[in-house]
């Protein structure tokens, strides 16, 4: 098993108004990395999509607190972390209302959320969430063209 | 990282330029902006996503919303200048069944 390289965390506070600013970080630490141009981009999108739960889910319940963002970066791969504040979402039952819209979707069917963890779910190579007290979502992307969309799984580990 | 959104309104016609990132903070802005042009008698609404530098879910939720309003009004929405990107985007998640969008300046249905 290797070891991260290098390790960088970045806290916000759980407002939409920073979910931008790790992007930012998000971007700066990937070209490093020499990812692509399309492979940043997604990366991007999966990385808000993480924020955006936990940043959504504190709003809701009118909790502040801070969202946690940990990027692992190891030579063929980058690991990113995202650990709510504490306040946990049904993340099975979010997952079972997932997209793809189909062509036989009615109108009612297509919800305003919920394409977020479909998302991730694509553009990453490896996604893990662990349900406790928060929610933790892990998800790499590797260097190379071959591993893409696979190893991808979700497990939901609950623990009290 | 702010949102720029442009409107020009004509005979129940609304077009409109977004220029920035949509995302969880500039989505609800998006949203207000649009929401009285997808009322009453508006026809269609054309947004140009020419310059949008990044849309995730938060955005596809705008657009959704949109469309299911103007789809009730007897409207259209209609989602032109796409990226490849952009277009991937709309592949990906299913919408590019069923939302009209296109890569070009003309809103034809690709």
């Amino acid at each position: 098993m290797k070891q991260a390289m290098d390790y960088i965390e970045v806290k916000i506070p759980a407002k939409p108004d920073y979910v931008g600013v790790i992007r930012l970080t998000l971007s700066g630490i990937a070209s490093r990395m020499s990812y692509t141009y399309e492979q940043i981009e997604d990366i991007k999108i999966a990385v808000s999509e993480a924020c955006t739960n936990a940043v959504q889910h504190a709003y809701k319940k009118d909790e502040g607190g801070e969202v946690t963002i940990g990027f692992g970066i190891y030579e063929d791969k980058l690991e990113i972390m995202v650990a709510d504040s504490g306040v946990s979402f049904n993340f099975e039952k979010t997952r079972n209302e997932l997209g793809p819209y189909t062509e036989s979707s009615t109108i009612d069917q297509l919800a305003e959320g919920g394409l977020g963890l479909y998302l991730i779910e694509t553009l990453m190579d490896e996604v893990r969430v662990l349900n406790h007290s928060g929610v933790t979502v892990f998800m790499a992307k590797y260097l190379s063209e071959e591993r893409e969309n696979h190893d991808t799984t979700i497990a939901t580990d609950k623990t009290n | 990282m702010n949102l720029k959104i442009d409107k020009h309104h004509n005979n129940g016609e609304t077009f409109v330029h977004v220029a920035g990132e949509i995302d969880v903070y500039t989505a609800p802005k998006l949203r207000e902006e649009l929401s009285p042009f997808v009322e009453g008698k508006n026809k269609a609404l054309i947004v140009s996503l020419k310059d949008v530098s990044y849309l995730d879910s938060t955005g596809l939720g705008v657009f959704i919303g949109l469309f299911k309003q103007l789809k009730k009004n007897g409207g259209e929405l209609k989602l032109i200048d796409l990226s490849d990107r952009l277009i991937r985007l709309f592949e990906i998640t299913g919408l590019s069944n069923i939302l009209n969008i296109s890569s070009d300046s003309e809103g034809g249905r690709l």
